[in-house]
């Protein structure tokens, strides 16, 4: 039997609880949650005691399956069977076709910046595959802990780019998850491997999964990861390794002709046995079915395996190198090098990370769960349930941000490896008298000219006041947040009217389209939109009344006048009131908002106050000399 | 509430100088965002987060500019009521001018030397030497008496535009070497 949790009256009005978190690793081949219990991070089975989860959706008449029985389906079911969705989301149809996946699907040719996908169950978009798998995960950590999860980080590869990360938080909005935190990969890791050893120092992740590859140098000092530099490949992984062993198969076995889609699948197949059975053997047997009853049977040994990846793996090095350049860091500084991703499991890519970092890289935190636990670690924290814990994230945008100016050039505006969140200011004029709207293009990418980088949206700003060519001048900031995602605002600084901007994202959703299938999933479920989000408002409100009672009960004494903790107190009481009575869902929200209008001035003192209690602790002497701090 | 009318040196609560203890500035960057990042306040309400965000993204402004010997000297010259950013000064010394264009010349003919590597190597650590020779001087200018010493700063930090374009420059041939191995 529970204990009943009794507050001291006048105290803490909300007694401290456990606040459930997920992290969720959202693989393009597999995904896993994890969460913290009894202060250890786990990753969580499903009712077979299975922890993987294969990142496949098939789509029947009937309904929606997810993982294991999608995957075993996808050979006789190839169009209805979506996997690896990660890499098609965020991006366009045409790109999707370059990246050289064998496997076709049957795309829509429509309005929408997002290819869809036909299947039996009608266009699908990879937003809504990716947000059916959040959905069983979130399911099962629910099912596991046994209560509404408050908050969820979700997993990102740290090369995604703006349209990527978009997409993955409306997946994970679809999915009715709320996002804490969108992590990057290598960073989860390194939060998995840093608090395990309390390592400070420099450190190396290197992350080769089934499609992507990051690589991030991050410094850990005293439970703040400082991310130094990062970069990758959202295109290459462990599937590319076994493209090229099945063209070597195909090659041995002298096959010339047209294979088709079921013939491709098997040999890939027997190709990613082969590559996981050289981490075992010096050389393994491959045998494959051809069209035409035609049997074929060699060997595959490890050298012959090296030099079909080498290049792929070169290419990663290529990376690791750029990504020391940027990073200011040498080999010799680099304290441990961190391996992650079911594809560091091949010996080559060991081999290959060993000679160039000039010592043997850690495995030994199962590559493929070390990313969830991280993720899980992180939102344990961001819940709130570690008060006093120092642990603290400071991630960078892995692409440099521009905008596109005469002549197709790129001018950076936030160049990339910058900290997060971060922003930067650009001015602008206008090229005709009395013009009053202005078109910017905004890219995201290293080159110079604006066609070799990713047009990430047009803004279209209109308002400007009418004026003499050259006289406007039009102050644009790009603000990136702690996800990585990107916003714009647009101000005329000499009459400080602001311009109104009309955002068409090149790639994502419009809120259009999120409504919509918000809309239709909420249907399909024959649920019932007012109740969804009547039972969100008051998510929400408990979030906001649980962080402010645990405010309270850590300083309201040192911070508030006895009147003002009666007002905060009083202010407090009345969204308790009005969230637990009203049944409608604007109130609720209206409720949340007053509370916290009522309590800005209390959020600003703890946070000066904060800052005040961190800078008392130095002098202002200890500055004087660039050599160190001096003696008294 | 967060002030956001400091400067950046007031925020790290240093003297506005061109002398910064880096290690030390470092501890005070992340004792500074363990207070106000955003990751503090992810189960708090949206009015918090909101001003969480614009304090962090200020920290890190002032955090990138204080440790960057350039960014240092051009805040310092702006809080002094000198523009030199965007502005389009010219330089007028002779024989930096010659300098600079040997170090172009050098960098043009890297790629087809006998061993391009080494040949960039060793011309963006002479590169880094002269912005660090040039750090000495400006400090010294800075805390000198001397009536024109902030225009005479303001030369040195063009001087250090110029080679700082030079050293991404080389940074650039690097990352292409790399590629083409």
């Amino acid at each position: 039997m529970a204990l009943l949790q009794i507050a001291e009256p006048g105290k803490s009005t909300v007694p401290h609880q456990h606040r459930l978190a997920a992290g969720i690793d959202l693989g393009t081949t597999n995904s896993l949650v994890a969460t913290v219990r009894s202060g250890r991070a786990e990753t969580l089975a499903d009712e077979n005691g299975e922890h993987i989860l294969p990142s496949v959706v098939r789509y029947t008449l009937d309904g929606v399956e997810v993982g294991e029985s999608a995957r075993q389906a996808a050979g006789e079911d190839p169009l209805n069977t979506i996997s690896s969705a990660k890499r098609m989301i965020g991006r366009a149809a045409a790109e999707i076709g370059s990246l050289g996946s064998e496997q076709a699907y049957d795309f829509v040719s429509g309005d929408s910046a997002v290819p869809r996908i036909r299947t039996c169950a009608g266009e699908i978009s990879a937003i809504e595959v990716s947000a059916e798998i959040l959905k069983v995960l979130g399911r099962r950590a629910q099912d596991t802990l046994g209560g509404e999860l408050v908050g969820a980080v979700i997993t990102v590869p740290a090369y995604f780019d703006d349209a990527q990360r978009q997409a993955t938080k409306d997946a994970a909005r679809l999915a009715g998850l709320h996002v804490y935190r969108l992590l990057n990969e290598p960073t989860a890791a390194a939060v998995a491997y840093g608090l395990d050893r309390g390592a400070d120092g420099v450190h190396a992740i290197y992350d080769l999964g089934g499609g992507t590859f990051d690589v991030s140098i991050l410094r850990l000092n005293k439970g703040v990861f400082e991310v130094l530099a990062t970069g990758g490949d959202t295109a290459l992984g462990g599937d590319d390794f076994d493209v090229r062993i099945a063209h070597w198969i195909l090659d041995q076995a002298g096959w010339v002709g047209e294979s088709d889609r079921s013939v491709l699948r098997q040999i890939l197949d027997q190709a990613r046995v082969a590559k996981e059975a050289l981490a075992g053997s010096e050389s393994t047997r491959v045998s494959v079915a051809l069209p035409g009853g035609r049997q074929w049977q060699g060997e595959l040994s490890r050298d012959q395996l090296a030099a079909l990846l080498d290049p792929l793996i070169r290419k990663t090095i290529t990376t690791c190198r750029r990504v020391m350049r940027d990073a200011g860091i040498s080999v010799d500084q680099i304290e441990d090098v961190v391996m992650v991703g079911g594809s560091t499991r091949t010996l080559r890519v060991r081999e290959l990370v060993a000679e160039f970092f000039g010592r043997e890289p850690l495995v030994d935190i199962d590559p493929d769960r070390v990313v969830a636990i991280g993720a899980a670690i992180q939102a344990d924290v961001l819940a709130g349930n570690k008060p006093d814990d120092e642990m603290l994230l400071l991630d960078v945008n892995p692409l440099s941000l521009g905008i596109e100016t005469m002549g197709g050039l790129t001018e950076k505006i936030i160049p990339r490896n910058t900290t997060l969140p971060v922003a930067r200011a650009q001015e602008f004029t206008t090229f005709k008298d009395g013009q009053t709207a202005m078109a910017i293009q905004v890219v995201q990418g290293e080159r110079e000219l604006v066609s070799d980088c990713r047009s990430l949206a047009r803004f279209e700003l209109h308002g400007i006041p009418a004026m003499v060519a050259g006289a406007a001048r039009i102050r644009v900031t790009f603000a990136v947040d702690a996800d990585g995602l990107l916003q714009v605002e647009a101000r005329e600084q000499t009459t400080g009217v602001s311009a109104q901007i009309e955002v068409k994202p090149s790639y994502g959703l419009s809120d259009d389209e999120i409504a919509g299938m918000l809309q239709a999933s909420i249907e399909h479920a024959s649920g019932d939109v007012q109740v969804r989000r009547l039972t969100e408002a008051r998510v929400e409100a408990q979030r906001v009344i649980e962080a402010l009672g645990t405010a309270l009960a850590h300083d309201a004494e040192d911070l508030l006048s006895g009147e003002e903790h009666d007002q905060v107190q009083a202010a407090l009481q009345r969204l308790i009131e009005v969230s637990a009575q009203s049944q409608d869902a604007n109130q609720v929200e209206a409720a949340v908002k007053q509370l916290e209008e009522d309590c800005e001035f209390y959020v600003e003192r703890r946070m000066n106050h904060g800052i005040r209690r961190a800078m008392a602790g130095h002098r202002v002497d200890e500055f004087n000399q660039e050599g160190g701090p001096k003696a008294d | 509430m967060f002030d956001f009318s400091k400067n950046h040196f007031e925020l790290f609560g240093i003297p506005a100088s061109f002398e910064v203890n880096v290690a030390e500035l470092a501890v005070r960057y992340r004792e500074l965002q363990q207070v106000v990042h955003p990751d503090r306040f992810a189960a708090a309400g949206e009015r918090s987060q909101r001003l969480s965000l614009q304090a962090a993204t200020q920290v890190n402004e002032a955090y990138a500019t204080l440790r960057d010997p350039l960014k240092r000297a051009q805040y310092l010259l702006r809080l002094q009521g000198r523009e030199s950013e965007g502005r389009q000064s010219t330089l007028d010394d002779p024989e930096f001018l010659a300098q600079q264009m040997e170090l172009r010349e050098a960098q043009d003919t890297v790629r087809s030397a006998a061993d391009p590597y080494a040949e960039i190597t060793a011309l963006s650590r002479k590169i880094d030497a002269m912005i660090d020779a040039l750090a000495v001087q400006l400090s010294a200018q800075f805390n000198g008496t001397d009536p024109d010493r902030l225009a005479l700063a303001e030369q040195m930090v063009l001087r250090m535009q110029f080679l700082k374009k030079l050293q991404s420059e080389a940074e650039a041939i690097e990352a292409d070497l790399d590629e083409a191995r």
